[in-house]
């Protein structure tokens, strides 16, 4: 190989981090080049965020040095923990959640704090002929003088990545960009972050979507458990390659048979949920789920989905139409009654909504069926059956904890959402909710997670699943309705179906016109 | 640099652990005001010990002290378990000892084992009834249960002194503001012939150790402690949040009924405007102190009032004012809330790291 002739911006030589007994960071080596886009690709806790977090100046390695290019050309030492060397060293990041004060406009955001707190007033004139020429340069067009608030989240995007580059970054690190965008807002983030590239930008991507970093990125750096395992081009990788690094073990193909649809369990006929001033909430929407099928609902968070989850998971009423849940006309709210009507409810949020953290596993594994027979006796709480039951259920379900008496605040999300799935599944429900069910999840919970829904699916329940991942959607479910403002369209056949469609209906097209 | 880490887990011991610390450390703080004002530190430490524990007398007289605490801590420890602020065990006290009076002052002749179950059952109605409002106000329409019960304490005390002036007052009292004495039958007997110490310290003992079990053990403990610990979640879980806070509200406005029957049938055997010096509100120090365990209220209730009868004797014996035992009691409470730092966290200390 050619050694490569663009020049240097960013070298970290053997970075290790240790908190206490773990070794976040381990000998980290990661050379990057003006004009290269290199991923940055690990499951949770394989040590991306704590190497960011170090190039950043918020944690100070224990062993290693940041080699920074400075406005010559030269590599310099990057004092540690301080965040202002970083920034000044021109080290930007676009963070997963934005940083952005919601009421000031797009450009009083990006100016601040790059004035003095003294200056009377904002030097407009030259920050907006910058601004002008950097939109021009990049493409990154967006409304700059109306509030935050009011933009969309693609647009709060182009203002993170606009306030970057306002700084004059050279290495500019995107963390997980894509994960709240539409298909097509994604291809638009990445024809920009092409362009600014080729303008001799460094560019650090993280992501765990694979065919996006195969897409989009020349060079591709894989850490586990704390070391870097693999540093090679794309080119020549694949998406089942990049998962077996990052995992460290060959993930199983997944098999799915095809759907035996029986009776409708969930049937919605023009119901309406939420005041109609209300941002999340559905307008006369028509939705059948039959026993025996995954039906997906795709959509930007915020658009309806959360008022359908409520509505099935028993917190919400229709204002108007006909709701049919597992043979029970759900008339009112009614959390109780939904469960016993053998509805199985994961919740989108499962520390505030899926688990109690101060109870223990056995606990929380029992929290719905508290009053049954098999938990109580004349009201006494039969506490040996309970924790035998729930060890059995730790096993079956492979949860990480010390034992059924372990508090739930201490289990990693992944094992969390296992107990939810115990308590859940246990019971084979005939209709499944899940509500964002992977979010945050490494790969290895998410694919046990997706086993159990199809699982649940092949035993005769219907599931009705809630995603902003358009790839979790198409993997698992059979047919797939999109959901705008209010708005549920019609459920389509998965087979068949493409992808560009949904992102354009996510986006408020109706389906002739996406088609 | 400090760094604290969240525990998974916080041993037993370390909580009793810190609330032991938390009393004496309490205790050691004293000492600088106490030598400030000239007293010798040590000599009151031991009168104050000797007051409070020297002889059988005062030990019967620091459990005597502790009864109506014991009552009191248990009504703050079940409400705050739940997260309902009551902070009007005072007043529901009152209602309690107001309801003892009522029933068991002439209106009912009965045999004491008709009268006395009876008063006990009408003074914790009263003190139940009293809550139950503040709770409704709550679950109903959002209303603070910090205000609406604190400020109850006002017009309870203010409606017992109308009572004990008007429709109550005791003919044969000289004038005093005061009730007609309870009936034979309904007070309480002593524990030990010549002491104030009576029955109410075993009732109360009894209401802890039935507290205990039906918090741990019970279908309706359990859900009021999921309630208590994520209210969110037990709603999405399905369990009925408004009725588990009603009950809770029952449970403490009762107990706090039953100090007031407590004192007025076990040991004053009338009803007075100045019946509690601040029962009520010492029973949330007691609370915090014994981390909200019903078990725990025991000892910490004694220890609160062994303070109290303790700096008693002392103030007469050298002289210093016996408010020093509300400032014991409050940096306990002080002492215990940067303790629970302690059984939340391990703190670790480690030097500022080299770059």
């Amino acid at each position: 190989m050619h050694p490569d002739p663009r020049p240097l911006v960013l070298s970290l030589a053997g970075i290790t981090k240790r908190f206490g007994p773990l070794t976040a960071n381990d000998h980290i080596d990661l050379d990057v080049r003006a004009g290269e886009i290199v991923a940055l690709l690990g499951e949770n806790g394989a040590g991306k965020t704590t190497l960011m977090s170090i190039l950043f100046g918020h944690y100070v390695a224990d062993e290693g040095v940041v080699h920074i290019a400075g406005a010559d050309g030269q590599l310099a030492p990057l004092p540690g923990g301080s965040a202002e060397a970083a920034l000044a060293a021109g080290i930007g990041m676009v963070h997963q959640h934005f940083a952005l004060a919601e009421n000031l406009t797009g450009f009083e955001n990006i100016v601040l704090g790059t004035q003095s707190l003294w200056s009377l007033g904002l030097r407009r004139g030259a920050a907006r002929a910058k601004l002008e020429r950097l939109i021009t340069e990049s493409g990154l067009a967006t409304d700059l003088d109306v509030p935050v608030a009011r933009l969309s989240v693609g647009e709060q995007q182009r203002i993170e990545i606009l306030k970057a580059l306002y700084r004059d970054v050279r290495v500019l690190i995107l963390d997980e960009p894509t994960a709240v965008l539409t298909p097509q807002e994604a291809d638009s983030l990445a024809a920009t972050v092409r362009t600014l590239a080729r303008k001799g930008l460094a560019v650090i991507f993280i992501s765990h979507k694979l065919h996006e970093v195969l897409a989009l990125c020349e060079r591709v750096v894989v850490l586990r458990g704390g070391a870097k395992v693999a540093d090679q081009p794309t080119l020549g990788a694949s998406r089942a390659s990049l998962a077996e690094l990052m995992v460290g073990r060959p993930i199983p193909a997944r098999e799915r048979p095809p759907a035996n649809p029986g009776a409708p369990v969930l049937d919605l006929r023009g119901v309406s949920v939420g005041a109609p001033g209300q941002r999340d909430r559905l307008e006369g929407a028509d939705l059948e789920v039959r026993a025996g099928e995954i039906v997906g609902i795709a959509g930007v968070s915020g658009n309806g989905q959360g008022a359908l989850a409520q509505l099935v998971a028993g917190l919400a009423s229709p204002r108007a139409g006909e709701a049919l849940i597992a043979g029970v006309r759900a008339s009112r709210a009614d959390p109780a009654g939904r469960i016993a009507a053998g509805i199985g409810r994961i919740p989108e949020d499962r520390h505030r909504d899926g688990t109690i953290g101060a109870l223990s596993v056995a606990e929380n594994y029992v929290l719905e069926t508290i009053a049954a027979p098999e938990n109580q006796r004349a009201g006494l709480v039969r506490r040996s059956d309970i924790r035998r039951r729930a060890a059995r259920a730790i096993a079956d379900y492979d949860v990480r904890c010390p034992g059924p008496d372990a508090a739930v605040r201490a289990l990693s999300g992944g094992n969390m959402q296992k107990v939810v799935l115990a308590r859940v599944l246990e019971r084979a429900p005939r209709l499944v909710l899940a509500h964002q069910p992977t979010r945050g999840l490494d790969i290895g919970a998410t694919t046990d997670v997706h086993r159990r829904l199809i699982a649940a699916r092949d035993r005769g329940a219907a599931v009705l699943l809630i995603s902003e991942d358009l790839d979790e959607l198409f993997a698992l479910s059979d047919r797939i309705a999109v959901v705008h403002a209010g708005h549920l369209s019609a459920a389509m056949d998965t087979a068949g179906l493409d992808i560009r469609k949904v992102g354009l209906m996510m986006a408020g097209h109706a389906a002739e016109e996406a088609a | 640099m400090i760094r604290f880490i969240p525990r998974e887990r916080t041993p037993v011991w370390l909580t009793v652990a810190v609330s032991v610390g938390a009393g004496l450390a309490a205790l050691l703080l004293t000492a600088i005001p106490l030598a400030l004002s000239g007293a010798p530190v040590l000599g009151a430490f031991v009168l104050m010990a000797k007051g409070a524990a020297g002889d059988g007398f005062a030990l019967a007289e620091t459990l005597t002290r502790a009864t109506p605490l014991i009552f009191t801590g248990l009504a703050a420890a079940v409400a705050f378990r739940a997260r309902l602020w009551n902070i009007g065990a005072e007043g529901q006290l009152y209602a309690g000892a107001l309801a003892t009076v009522a029933l068991g002052a002439g209106l009912i002749e009965a045999p004491a084992y008709v009268l006395v179950p009876l008063v006990l059952i009408g003074a914790a109605l009263a003190g139940a009834a009293l809550l139950l409002v503040p709770v409704l106000f709550k679950t109903r329409f959002g209303a603070d249960e910090v205000v609406v019960t604190l400020l109850m304490n006002f017009i309870v005390l203010l409606f017992v002194q109308m009572m004990l002036e008007g429709p109550m007052k005791d003919e044969m009292a000289m004038g005093w503001p005061q009730s007609a004495p309870v009936l034979d039958e309904a007070t309480l007997p002593k524990l030990i012939t010549g002491l104030r110490l009576h029955w109410g310290l075993v009732i109360a003992v009894i209401a802890a150790l039935l507290l205990h079990v039906f918090i741990t053990r019970t279908v309706w403990g359990f859900r009021i402690r999921a309630v208590g610990e994520n209210a969110r979640a037990a709603r999405y879980a399905g369990l009925p949040v408004g009725t588990a806070m009603a009950l809770v509200g029952l449970l403490s406005g009762g107990l706090a009924g039953l100090a007031g029957a407590s004192e007025v049938a076990g040991l004053k055997g009338y009803l007075t405007a100045d019946l509690s010096p601040g029962f009520g509100y010492a029973g949330i120090v007691v609370a915090t102190l014994a981390n909200l365990s019903p078990l725990g209220v025991i000892p910490s209730a004694i220890f609160i009032a062994g303070v109290f009868v303790g700096a008693d004797s002392m103030s007469r014996a050298i002289g210093v004012s016996n408010y020093l035992a509300d400032l014991v009691v409050a940096l306990s409470l002080l002492s215990v809330l940067v303790g629970g730092l302690l059984t939340r966290f391990r703190i670790v200390l480690v030097r500022r790291e080299a770059v």
